[in-house]
């Protein structure tokens, strides 16, 4: 609805930054608990309040954030916490992959800002204005504003949430992290949808309970390529079976 | 958390995040990702978040703990369940339901 009125309205690079905001608007809600909580849990698992606003300057993402403070939390030593940044941020790949397309065509200059900003959020706005079939020449407009506000939006949780978590002392013991939990769970069941991805989900479980006590928090590792391996082995056998079929056939 | 140990961090955290956003978009036309790695691509997110909330539920604070004084339990099943039934709205129905089902058993259980 609202990318249809704004373009209707407005033409140009104004225009669609502020379209590619306001489009925007419904996920930066979304992004509003999170960042409280990442600000609030932040200080009382280690880092100090310049350490955590850095985090949200610098890294500016946020699951990998929220994991990263767990893993502070639970001692985990810094090169893990770097690698599952790795790993949990490795679908942003696939983003720019999608992207490609549209943004090779723009400036060194461009493609550098526009990575920095490549969140979940401005993925799924961008991914939209881009397939829309108007010849436009200024839909990364569109994508910077929706990537600008989105990272002020961030900034500005972030740091209510650190100055909340200071106030209150006891703030871990509330179980906050629960919010990121069921938010990963939302996140995971829309992937669910074909043998090879219960394989996946299955054996990074199970791995994940056999291992969950190896130190430095390997395990994790140790669960996320293991369901990688099955799920791609899976998808082999299946494709596999199918062709004897056809031969059959 | 040391001083230094918070710089590592942030910085690596900074490069690892920036690398893979900017590493496609930085030699576009002439790059490609191989066929068998976008594969594998693909089941990164559901493996890594998998095999962070199972031990995140069943293990929160370094103990197993299958019982109802473990909150996470009960939010993370109707998290489950609640995103299978409302497969257009997933995201709003899990968090949704797990933060309620976590409250109530929280204060009242």
């Amino acid at each position: 609805m609202y990318i249809l009125v704004s373009m209707i309205l407005e033409k140009g690079k104004r225009g669609e930054f502020f379209a590619g905001a306001r489009d925007t608007f419904p996920l930066l809600i979304g992004a509003l608990p999170f960042g409280l909580i990442y600000g609030a849990l932040a200080v009382s698992s280690g880092l100090s309040v310049q350490g955590a606003l850095a985090m949200s300057a610098i890294v500016f993402a946020g699951s990998a954030q929220f994991i990263a403070v767990g893993l502070i939390a639970s001692g985990a030593p810094v090169s893990i916490i770097i690698i599952t940044t790795f790993m949990v941020n490795l679908r942003h790949l696939l983003y720019s992959a999608t992207l490609l397309p549209e943004l090779k065509r723009l400036s060194h200059a461009w493609r550098f800002f526009l990575a920095f900003f490549l969140t979940d959020e401005t993925f799924a706005v961008s991914a939209r204005r881009y397939r829309m079939e108007d010849n436009s020449n200024y839909k990364h407009w569109y994508q910077l504003g929706s990537s600008i506000i989105m990272y002020l939006n961030w900034q500005f949780w972030c740091a209510a949430g650190i100055v909340l978590g200071s106030k209150i002392p006891d703030v871990k013991a509330w179980g906050l992290d629960v919010a990121m939990i069921v938010a990963f769970i939302g996140m995971t069941i829309p992937y669910i949808r074909n043998m090879p991805m219960i394989a996946t989900v299955f054996t990074a479980g199970i791995v994940s309970l056999l291992t969950w006590q190896f130190p430095y928090k390997l395990g994790l590792i140790a669960a996320a390529v293991a369901g990688i391996l099955a799920g791609m082995t899976a998808e082999r056998v299946i494709s596999l079976k199918k062709n004897v079929n056809k031969e059959e056939l | 958390m040391s001083i230094v140990d918070q710089i590592i961090l942030i910085t690596g955290m900074a490069a690892v995040t920036f690398s893979i956003r900017y590493i496609l978009l930085a030699f576009s036309s002439r790059f490609a990702l191989p066929q068998k790695v976008e594969k594998a691509l693909k089941y990164v997110p559901p493996a890594v978040l998998t095999a962070i909330i199972v031990p995140a539920v069943l293990t929160p604070g370094g103990n197993w703990d299958i019982s109802l004084n473990n909150a996470y339990l009960p939010a993370a099943v109707i998290a489950v369940i609640a995103g299978f039934l409302f497969p257009k709205k997933v995201l709003l129905a899990s968090i949704s339901s797990g933060l309620l089902v976590f409250a109530f058993v929280r204060f009242f259980l």
